[in-house]
């Protein structure tokens, strides 16, 4: 069909942490000096960049991308910053994909960059601005209310039990054990430890919930020719999909994220998927919280609705299983700065496919990985198919 | 790939000082309603993708991305944001298209500025927490700067930059979207207030509220939908550093580097050949000479001598913002460009009214995204 | 990749560092005000509110009545019909038990938020609010809920307007 192949050559990421030393510039050099170290390549090569940060409250700082752009290599090149909430660490290389598919650029880096312990008291305060300024912040809102609202939905509108949904911040932080990154591997927790964790906004305990972090990631892609040349194992981009939904979320309903199902679909349709479950080898869904996990795995249409958690208790999702999920840890394991945990999934497929994810390496030699994120009011899905 | 894309649609509710009427998405509906219009596409039905620019602190919301796709026609469609200024929304347009995969994409920029009491303090915000901000300076401090600079290193006059007041609010006289048109004098502008020196008061864009939408298409779907369309034959954008501590004060780097990069697309070895019309940023009057040199239109000091001279008004050699520019429209926030972009779209149809220029083929639109960024775009257009 | 990393840059601090003084820093705090233009349609809402009415608008095209009321339909792309009075009642959508208030403070009593399918708009459609005069075991998805409004003379135009929604026992 004449599309412009486009391949991720290399990769690197910082540790995620609770607060980091590094500032959000630092930070975003360390992930962009690493991924450009692993293909050994220069800022030289690079044509343009793009770049993820989730919102300027965090840090404290208007137009935070500006801020941030020299961090990421930025100086004196194409520069742009996309925002989907928490959909932008999956669609930031969506972004640095149409920057090559255009064919204005062969070699793009694509940064995303988190820096969520500047905001004070704690960074789930700043969430309160999310809400629509007139017909929702003066109820006060809180963050764990999105949450909590739309698993008590799931929950009640499936019959899924909190123990079903713990049989995911179990397995995902198990996995994070191996992570070299991780802020909250665990390779002995319980789904006992889970449901005994604090209630904080039922049905969410604290274990269900993956806290704030520091952190960056970083992917180079590049054209066909030119990956060929820097790579003998590079990793195409099959597909990309993204969908936003009405912002009155309150006229919808939240059991099913109908825009997660819109993302995939355009995905699979470019990457030529007509039977995700078969063709999908590994899966990285977005887990902010355990019952995201499973509710992304449906609107990814790689189970069918109300039935996700049989993929955890029947070991199909497990690292050996026949559809490994979220062998990184997940941001339930691995930490969640916000737009570099959904860049994190794309570095995992990246390292998974090329079978140098050491410890969390997926056998059998997998062939096809897909990681999606989302965000906003229970709004945003964004996809990424990768494949060898 | 599909090389070529053009602009098939705008649409604009014009500019005003405050907006009390209506909401944002009400301003923005009636935008991109007129812009469909214009391209006739139903927006549910023909449009693949949305881009929008918009920055948080300017609405007051955070992950404002949330709140775009119910009045541009994307609700449950592929939507997404950039921050950047409404030239970086056409580029990724641009992009998106060209890849194939995405037949006709709208951009949406807009300004509630009127919204924002504290915007000083906000744009301060923008600048670096640990090394500049506790010096608690007004914004406009960096402009003075940058001004008090390019004035010393280019030979450049105050008189010269007036000059372009003068010639900028004339112009939105005849502009029917443009609310700060006035009919000054050089004198006039000189013995204004002062702002940060060199800069004074009347040399600054005021800010105005607005909504303009535009709708690209590929070339297959751009010869079914109009007969009018509007080519794209570059788009470039760059960025400079963004510390104070090491920038050029006196040149637009990034400014330079965007244009290279739509010259080269477009084919254009000399601008000021090529170009029948421009349309630049001037926050700040000083910045229309500042691009104009940076375009290559001119070389460096060269600007503000063509300016006095007359060379930039309508009836001349380059007609320069002849729409009025941000002094005469307005400072838009993230929708200065497609104001730009606008202007460059009516003239090469033939339909801006009074303000026609005769035998346009090709124009330039360039952007800033403002004070402290060193971030610009540049977008080349023909009939 | 990661197979051959040995170790992977960043270093975490802890609230001790800070509190110990082992990190410079500096505090600043945002000065944001801003004053957003309702416009029509959630003018005419906040204006309902305080005459102690939840307004929707009706789209005749999709056949549906919406609330919070807007000007356009964002399904079809067209404006809306008219605004319509809704009723004061509603059924509970989904709710929480929040124990944390948005700035991570901890509650003994937990605020509970819902979103509420109101009566008189097409099903699924709702807004978020507050219950009220309940005992947080009792809270079920389904209950049907009245909302309980502020005396007239203090109501100002706002969502708080409502104090928050109650269970009702209907017959």
């Amino acid at each position: 069909m004449g599309m412009r192949k486009v391949a991720v050559v290399g990769a690197g990421m910082t540790k995620f942490v609770r607060r980091a030393l590094e500032t959000p510039k630092e930070l975003t050099w360390e992930a962009a000096h690493m991924a450009l170290g692993s293909c050994e390549m220069t800022m030289d090569d690079i044509e343009a960049v793009c770049f993820g940060t989730a919102p300027d409250a965090f840090d404290g700082v208007h137009l935070n991308g500006e801020y941030v752009s020299d961090g990421a290599g930025a100086w004196r090149k194409p520069y742009m910053r996309s925002y989907v909430g928490g959909g932008t660490g999956v669609f930031v290389p969506i972004q640095g994909w149409y920057h090559v598919a255009s064919g204005l650029f062969d070699v793009v880096m694509v940064v995303a960059e988190e820096k969520m312990s500047s905001f004070y008291p704690h960074a789930q305060a700043a969430f309160l601005t999310i809400f629509d300024h007139t017909t929702e912040r003066p109820l006060k809102p809180n963050l764990l209310w999105i949450f909590a609202l739309e698993m008590n939905r799931y929950m009640t509108t499936y019959g899924i039990s909190k123990a079903d949904i713990a049989q995911v911040a179990v397995q995902h932080k198990r996995n994070a054990a191996d992570h070299p990154c991780a802020l909250l591997g665990d390779a002995d927790i319980t789904i006992q430890d889970v449901l005994n964790s604090e209630v904080l906004a039922w049905p969410v305990q604290r274990l269900d919930v993956s806290p704030v972090s520091d952190g960056a990631v970083a992917v180079i892609l590049a054209a066909e020719h030119i990956a060929k040349r820097i790579t003998d194992k590079p990793v195409w981009i099959e597909g990309v999909g993204w969908h936003l939904d009405t912002s009155y979320w309150t006229n919808r309903d939240l059991a099913y994220p109908r825009y997660v199902e819109y993302a995939a679909r355009m995905a699979y349709d470019m990457a030529g998927i007509k039977e995700p479950r078969k063709e999908i080898n590994i899966a990285e869904p977005y887990d902010p919280f355990d019952y995201k996990a499973l509710h992304h795995l449906e609107g990814l249409q790689l189970a069918d609705r109300g039935k996700a958690p049989e993929l955890y208790s029947d070991g199909t999702a497990a690292r050996t299983g026949n559809m490994p999920v979220c062998p990184s840890g997940g941001l339930l394991g691995v930490g969640n700065p916000i737009a570099a945990a959904g860049l994190m999934k794309i570095a995992e497929l990246f390292w998974q496919l090329r079978g140098e994810a050491g410890a969390r390496q997926v056998p059998g030699q997998p062939r096809r990985g897909l990681a999606q994120a989302w965000g906003d009011l229970m709004q945003v899905g964004t996809v990424v198919i990768m494949g060898r | 790939m599909h090389e070529r894309v053009a602009i098939v649609g705008v649409g604009c509710t014009g500019f005003r000082p405050i907006t009390p009427e209506q909401s944002y998405k009400e301003m923005i509906y009636e935008a991109a309603m007129r812009a469909y219009n214009d391209a006739g596409v139903d927006p549910r039905r023909d449009v693949d993708s949305f881009v929008t620019v918009a920055e948080d602190f300017h609405e007051g919301t955070s992950i404002f991305d949330e709140y775009t796709p119910d009045q541009i026609g994307g609700a449950l469609k592929s939507v997404h944001t950039i921050t950047g200024d409404g030239l970086h929304g056409i580029a990724t347009a641009y992009m998106l298209i060209r890849t194939g995969q995405f037949d006709i994409v709208a951009v949406e920029g807009h300004s509630k500025a009127s919204n924002i009491k504290t915007l000083p303090e906000i744009t301060a915000y923008a600048q670096d927490p640990i090394l500049n901000r506790p010096l608690k300076l007004n914004s406009h401090f960096i402009a003075g700067l940058e001004m008090n600079r390019y004035l010393f290193e280019t030979d450049s006059t105050q008189e010269q930059c007036a000059a372009v007041v003068v010639k900028n609010k004339f112009n939105a006289i005849k502009n029917p979207f443009a609310p700060y048109g006035a009919n000054l004098s050089i004198e006039d502008v000189l013995t204004g207030p002062m702002l940060s020196w060199p800069l004074g008061e009347r040399e600054t864009a005021e800010h105005a509220d607005g909504a303009i939408v535009m709708v690209l298409a590929s070339e297959e779907k751009t010869l079914s939908l109009t007969d009018k369309p509007i080519w794209i034959l570059g788009s470039g954008w760059s960025n400079d550093s963004p510390g104070l501590e090491n920038r050029d004060w006196a040149h637009a780097v990034y400014t330079e580097e965007a244009a290279r990069m739509a010259y080269r697309q477009a084919g254009i070895n000399n601008p000021l050949e090529a170009i029948d019309i421009a349309e630049v940023d001037d926050t700040y009057a000083y910045k229309e000479l500042q691009a104009l040199e940076a375009l290559g239109i001119c070389r460096e000091g060269e600007a503000g001598i063509l300016t006095l001279e007359g060379f930039t008004n309508s009836d001349s050699g380059l007609p320069v913002n002849v729409s009025g520019g941000s002094l005469g429209m307005g400072n838009l926030l993230e929708a200065n460009g497609l104001a730009r972009a606008l202007e460059i779209v009516l003239q090469l149809r033939g339909e801006a009214g009074t303000r026609q220029i005769e035998n346009v083929n090709i124009g330039l639109a360039q952007s800033w995204r403002g004070v402290p960024t060193t971030s610009g775009a540049v977008l080349i257009l023909t009939n | 990749m990661t197979a051959k990393i040995k170790e992977f840059p960043g270093i975490s601090l802890s609230e001790q560092d800070f509190a110990e003084g082992k990190i410079l820093y500096n505090f600043d705090k945002l000065n944001g005000i801003y004053a957003w233009d309702t416009g029509v349609g959630i003018g005419s809402y906040l204006a309902s509110l305080k005459a102690g009415v939840i307004l929707g608008s009706h789209c005749s095209t999709c056949r549906k009545i919406v609330v919070p009321p807007r000007t356009i339909c964002e399904w079809c792309y067209r404006p809306m019909d008219e605004f319509v009075p809704l009723k004061d009642t509603g059924t509970i959508n989904t709710f929480s038990l929040c124990y944390v208030t948005w700035d991570v403070q901890r509650i003994k009593e937990p605020e509970i938020p819902a979103v509420i399918n109101i009566d008189g708009a097409s099903p699924m459609h709702g807004i978020m609010h507050m219950l009220g005069e309940i005992d947080p075991k009792d809270v079920k998805i389904g209950m049907r809920v009245k909302a309980v409004w502020k005396p007239v003379e203090d109501r100002q135009g706002s969502i708080n307007d409502i104090f928050y929604f109650k269970p009702i026992k209907e017959k």
